[in-house]
């Protein structure tokens, strides 16, 4: 077994700058590296942009792709896909929004209701993922695209495709554009699905068994794990994880739209992976996902800010995310270096 | 033995090789003969590894010679040593799975013009290379369509170039049945006969027997001797433990009587049990024995409920358990140890710790409610690391980073950790060292002593003799014998191993 990395690793004099740099790389992997460098770039780039404010205000408008990176992330985990996560964003937007503009009585009962409906539906729209996934045993890659077409037809079918206005003012003032403590509201819902999340998969035993089904379903059965239940546990929450974003991004938008959130499914995967998560299943941080996210998002404000055509935001993205890719396999196999004491 | 002049086609002295803290090869001398199956034997971490490696052409040595046919090389990488007749097939085979045999076998030389590879002619080399080993494989099928053994062949034939003179082969039969390891044995005395120098890695004493002309014992990266290939086993254990064989199991408690596990006329819905009844007792070691396929295995998954039963009844501690999920019957004090560690037992890529404290998180000792304790659940996985001897006993290194010694005595202590009545065993040293092995022996009859019905399902004949009170043979799906101590002897087991006419062949 140690014949593999031996013969992929040469070996290296230990102490030499390589090896220290090898053994920092194994560590902390690669986004942080790529974090400093895109900090850098850009703040030569563009006075304006490492400011608090142009921080913040990126954070803000990204809050909703982080919380989407985080549902996608649970299900990464449990060794699947969730390539519905727009379709949810999008039929969400549209539901909370109706169920607002429906209401009659006072503001705030309209957006609780709203962001009640909208949630339910995030979650049953997991359920319906997570059950064809668990129970009927359908490739997730594939569930899901399907879903994605049946949800996102659902939302155009709602509205016919115009979108959905008469919300009230408070619903974007609160969760759109306002604050406490000078921090966003989006922002701090944003880190408090981070921190439920983590509590979930590290401290719970649900958690734990997310990670071991994405591990190795066969060894999690054998272990007593209640696979079914754990996937649709994933799926579920990967749905309500999805509808805050999208309850969040509706607000923003002061309307609910039934075609936003195309291009989520890649996004949300890209940060996960950038951030180190693995697409085999059970391996992964919170934070690594939350650092995906938040990298995008700089990426993206750091190029607006020196005005950088949008096209070539995307052309940038995709070398990221394959580079990203890389340097994570060069990682795991240095890893297995370090393991045997050879860096 | 079978070449008169003993023309010797490698020779290496005194070959060193350290790694920062370990030296995995300390002054190594090694000789290969034209035409001759020669073993390395030895613990995992003895320095077979390293040595083929070498020889391979992988890694480079820190000191020694080496020398090919009487000349000293330097093996600049795999692609030298290959250049001077040197091919080495490791355990993970280098074969494209969705690609054809021919495909395969031509891969790196394809026959063709202007960059056009002509089908023809790929197609008719690769059956050539095929008759000359009498292979039936057909050169279009898709590897992915192949047996392990069958791609064992393709990976061999792969190996055999025109120049070949130092053949290395890597534990070859370790996931192979027994019928597939025979086909594998004649092919390696096909190749000997043909005056090709084999070094030949294995852990399993039959093969040695059947195939060794001489055998090369490594033990902590030193050679300890080479010895013909007629040595008894126990001298040979000995030699690569320093220790006697009978100290490897330890003596057996008194059985108990009170039955806790009772399967009666129990049958899997696809035929590979059929009417199974046994039982097994409070402080008693159980053994099933039986041939690669007999049933052994699945009737102990069907109590697991790994398996679908068709008909028959399991009842456990008095209470029907027949067609219950796994973690119902580990509600009911069973545990079962799966023999495919990597794909049943371990998360590979998660922290040791994970995959040992899984069946048990449940536990009062390890979370309140749903809310895991993550300072108990260490010093849980950490204290059990250490009684079970791993070496490092870090429960945070990931699973894939143990060797697989290490991973197996992870998962018995694992098994152990539960506090269950029932252990279902299912091969427990499979692919492990003897050192491994002690441990793992030890561990077993401790549990009998200490009052808990244990099963052990194993290939290795050694452990059925040495390690149970009581034994079940399994032969074609049905049990055609049970055994009680005195009667527990190598023929009688054999005799109802082969039963049903089955022709007479060599058991591991």
């Amino acid at each position: 077994m140690t014949l593999q990395s031996e013969v992929e690793v040469t070996a290296r004099p230990r102490g030499s700058v390589i090896s220290y740099a090898a053994r920092i790389f194994v560590r902390i992997g690669v986004l942080p590296i790529l974090v400093v460098i895109a900090l850098i770039t850009f703040s030569l780039m563009s006075d304006n942009f490492l400011t608090v404010d142009n921080i913040h205000s990126a954070l803000r408008q990204n809050s909703y792709i982080i919380i989407a990176t985080l549902g996608q992330f649970v299900v990464l985990l449990a060794g699947g896909f969730d390539l519905s996560i727009g379709a949810i964003t999008a039929l969400v937007s549209v539901s909370t929004a109706m169920a607002m503009s429906s209401q009659t009585g006072s503001p705030l009962s309209a957006v609780v209701i709203g962001i009640v409906v909208g949630v339910l539906v995030g979650m049953a729209c997991g359920l319906l993922n997570g059950l064809g996934v668990a129970s009927l045993n359908i490739n997730p890659f594939i569930m899901t695209l399907a879903t994605a077409s049946v949800f996102s037809g659902l939302a155009l079918m709602l509205t016919s495709g115009v979108p959905v206005s008469g919300l009230p003012m408070e619903f974007s003032d609160w969760l759109g554009y306002g604050s406490v403590f000078g921090i966003g509201i989006s922002i701090w819902l944003a880190l408090l699905a981070a921190v439920v999340l983590w509590v979930l998969l590290t401290l719970t035993r649900p958690g734990r068994h997310i990670y071991s089904v994405g591990s190795s379903p066969r060894a999690a059965r054998l272990s007593g794990v209640n696979e079914f239940r754990t996937l649709i546990l994933a799926y579920v929450t990967a749905g309500a994880l999805a509808a805050v974003g999208a309850v969040l991004l509706t607000a923003r938008l002061e309307t609910g739209e039934a075609n936003i959130g195309a291009s989520l499914p890649l996004q949300t995967i890209a940060a996960a992976v950038i951030g180190g998560v693995s697409l085999r299943g059970g391996a992964g941080r919170v934070l690594d996902a939350v650092l995906g996210a938040v990298f995008i998002g700089i990426v993206a404000n750091g190029m607006n800010l020196a005005q950088i055509n949008s096209y070539y935001q995307m052309i940038v993205t995709g070398v990221v995310l394959a580079l990203a890719v890389v340097a994570d396999r060069l990682r795991t196999r240095l890893a297995s270096a370090v393991y045997a004491g050879k860096v | 033995m079978t070449d008169p002049d003993h023309k010797v086609v490698l020779r290496v002295r005194g070959l060193t090789k350290k790694y920062p803290g370990v030296t995995a090869l300390d002054g190594v001398d090694f000789e290969l003969r034209k035409g001759e199956v020669h073993v390395l034997f030895g613990e995992n971490g003895a320095g077979k590894s390293t040595l083929i490696s070498i020889i391979s052409g992988a890694q480079h040595p820190d000191g020694g010679t080496i020398e090919v046919n009487g000349r000293p090389v330097h093996l600049a990488g795999v692609a030298a040593a290959r250049g001077l007749g040197i091919s080495a097939v490791f355990q993970e085979f280098s074969l494209m799975p969705t690609m054809t045999v021919a495909e395969n076998l031509v891969m790196g030389a394809e026959p063709g013009r202007f960059g056009l590879i002509n089908r023809r002619r790929v197609r008719r080399l690769a059956q050539e290379r095929l008759d000359e080993f009498d292979f039936h494989i057909s050169p279009d099928r898709l590897v992915e369509t192949l047996s392990r053994a069958e791609q064992q062949m393709v990976e061999i034939a792969k190996a055999f170039r025109p120049e070949l003179s130092v053949l290395i082969l890597d534990e070859p039969t370790a996931s192979l049945t027994e019928e597939e390891s025979e086909r594998l044995f004649s092919l390696v005395e096909e190749a000997r006969g043909r005056g090709i120098g084999i070094v030949y890695i294995t852990h399993r004493m039959a093969e040695i027997r059947r195939l060794a002309n001489r055998v090369t014992v490594l033990r902590d990266g030193k050679l300890i001797t080479t010895v013909p290939g007629g040595t008894p086993d126990d001298e040979l254990i000995n030699l690569m433990t320093g220790r006697v064989v009978e100290d490897l199991y330890p003596e057996l408690p008194e059985p108990g009587t009170r039955v806790v596990l009772a399967a009666r006329d129990l049958s899997t819905f696809d035929g590979a049990v059929r009417n199974a009844t046994f039982e097994l007792r409070a402080g008693e070691i159980v053994g099933f024995a039986g041939l690669m396929g007999s049933g052994k295995s699945t009737a102990a998954r069907a109590c697991f409920g790994l398996e679908r039963v068709d008909s028959g009844t399991l009842t456990i501690d008095g209470a029907d358990l027949t067609r219950a999920r796994p973690a119902r019957v580990m509600k009911a004090g069973v545990v079962y140890l799966p023999s495919d560690r990597k794909t049943e037992g371990l998360l590979l890529n998660r922290p040791l710790r994970e995959t040992v404290t899984l069946p048990w998180l449940h536990r009062g000792s390890i979370s309140s409610g749903p809310v895991l304790r993550p300072g108990r659940e260490s010093a849980v996985a950490g204290d059990m690391l250490r009684r079970m001897k791993l070496s490092p006993p870090d429960p945070e290194r990931t699973a894939d980073s143990y060797s697989g010694g290490n991973q197996q005595k992870g998962l018995l202590g694992r098994a152990l950790l539960g506090d269950c009545s029932t252990y279902l065993l299912d091969e427990p040293t499979v692919g492990v060292d003897v050192g491994a092995r002690v441990t793992i022996y030890d561990q077993i009859v401790e549990l009998a002593r200490q009052g808990n019905a244990v099963l052990v399902i194993s290939s290795e004949l050694p452990e059925i003799l040495h390690l149970c009170h009581r034994v079940y043979v399994f032969a074609h799906g049905t049990i055609t014998a049970e055994l009680r101590q005195d009667d527990i002897n190598e023929q009688t087991i054999l005799r109802h191993m082969m039963h049903w006419d089955e022709p007479a062949k060599e058991i591991a």
